[in-house]
């Protein structure tokens, strides 16, 4: 195991970074994952076998979620785009362009002061106590685009 | 999640049931949501954002001391709506016995109810609440009513062009009330062709339900036009609870604003 997944002199970047690039590497490593286990059980004829890697392809399903929420706590822009998109209907690319600019616009989406192992603690992206909790409404926003 | 205005916590609800109401609420309300599939949507800023600003000010006619001038500045306030409704004990236990057929009649009426308020707010106006509706707002005359629905093209032409004229570049929506919705779905051209596929070629964007639309409203999606300001999106709340029934409440808080009055045009009712 070497120490590529650093772009930059390790002992250059903080403790906070290097975790947060850890686990851009774990997430990476688990899409890599969850294709290869599509590709394998595409052309393996055993159904044991299949059933095996299908079960195998459940667990990268989670690990990939779990790194992928941890990512998104830690970077409350990146949190508040990805809630226009992710498990939304219609159009993801007019859901993206949508997304990204209520996400800026909104300004309420600036780095927790707290660990990033810490969670949204129900106060919001930003932990702002001005801010109403975004976990506590639900979730609906902007549906332009969206048909019927 | 930390304690809000909301009081969830304080309700006797379990986490599978509240996992229940939030779903068939956010299923209702996407569904009645009209507007917001056709206009541009700001937030949410949280329950403490009380006013849009529109960058403009009042000048201050007195002030306390001579050469000194002040100004104000326009804000438009946000209004708080919700609609309340009532879930049984009974209920919220045959759900967490694994009931697939839980009444949540009352809430679906609170999410349609308050889904309608906003498209009326929106599309309409609302003068008490210091709302100005896209019909309202369009300088454009209303394309009268047909009573043959093999016409609706010609109405749905005649508004794009209108707005092209005017210089407003598509995409194009059609909000449709429900009695037009129902009119355009059941309609087939002469020929056999869908009417509501028609529609679609000549919008070149989405047709959409609006439940308190009155006709229909052709607009621009261009964006930048119809703005849709959120304090606290679509929630569910706690209220109270007494011995049969938990009391909650789906609330939010908006403001609307027309920033471009020509970018639509209203297909009259009657």
């Amino acid at each position: 195991m070497g120490f590529d997944q650093y772009h930059e002199p390790p002992e250059e970047l903080s403790a906070q970074t290097r975790t947060f690039a850890r686990m851009c590497a774990n997430l990476t490593e688990e899409a890599e994952a969850i294709g290869w286990y599509e590709q394998r059980m595409s052309v393996e004829e055993d159904e044991t076998s299949k059933a095996i890697m299908s079960d195998s392809l459940g667990e990268e399903f989670k690990h990939f979620s779990m790194d992928l929420e941890f990512l998104l706590r830690s970077k409350p822009l990146w949190r508040e785009t990805a809630r226009g998109i992710l498990f939304q209907d219609g159009d993801i690319v007019a859901n993206g362009e949508s997304s990204e600019s209520s996400a800026t616009a909104s300004g309420t989406a600036t780095e927790p002061a707290s660990s990033i192992y810490s969670g949204p603690t129900g106060s919001g992206p930003s932990g702002s106590a001005s801010s109403e909790p975004a976990d506590s409404s639900l979730g609906i926003g902007s549906l332009k685009g969206q048909e019927l | 999640m930390s304690q809000d205005h909301l009081l969830r916590r304080h309700a006797p609800i379990t986490d599978s049931a509240w996992e229940l109401l939030d779903t068939e609420a956010r299923q209702r309300l996407i569904a009645s949501l009209g507007a917001r599939k056709l206009i541009d949507f700001a937030g949410p800023h949280g329950w403490q954002h009380s006013s849009t600003s529109l960058g403009r000010t009042d000048e201050v006619a007195n002030t306390p001391l001579p050469a000194i001038t002040a100004r104000t500045r326009r804000v438009l306030p946000l209004t708080e709506v919700r609609a309340s409704f009532q879930v049984s004990y009974t209920e919220l236990a045959d759900n967490d016995r694994g009931a697939a057929d839980v009444d949540l009649d009352d809430l679906d009426a609170a999410a349609t109810r308050i889904a309608e308020t906003e498209n009326i707010a929106v599309f309409h106006g609302w003068p008490d609440a210091g709302i100005t509706g896209i019909t309202q707002a369009s300088p454009h005359p209303e394309i009268p009513r047909v009573t043959d629905f093999n016409d609706y093209p010609r109405r749905v032409a005649t508004a794009v062009a209108t707005l092209k004229k005017s210089g407003i570049d598509g995409p194009y929506g059609l909000a449709l009330g429900p009695t037009d919705f129902t009119a355009v779905v059941e309609t087939t051209e002469y020929g056999g062709y869908p009417l509501f596929d028609h529609l679609r070629k000549i919008l070149l964007g989405p047709i959409v339900w609006s439940p308190g639309v009155r006709g229909a409203v052709v607009l621009s999606l261009r964006g930048g036009d119809f703005l849709f300001d959120s304090g606290e999106d679509l929630s569910v709340g706690y209220h109270f609870h007494d011995e049969t029934a938990v009391h909650l409440y789906i609330e939010e808080s908006f403001s609307f604003r027309v920033a471009t009055p020509e970018a639509a045009v209203a297909l009259a009712a009657e």
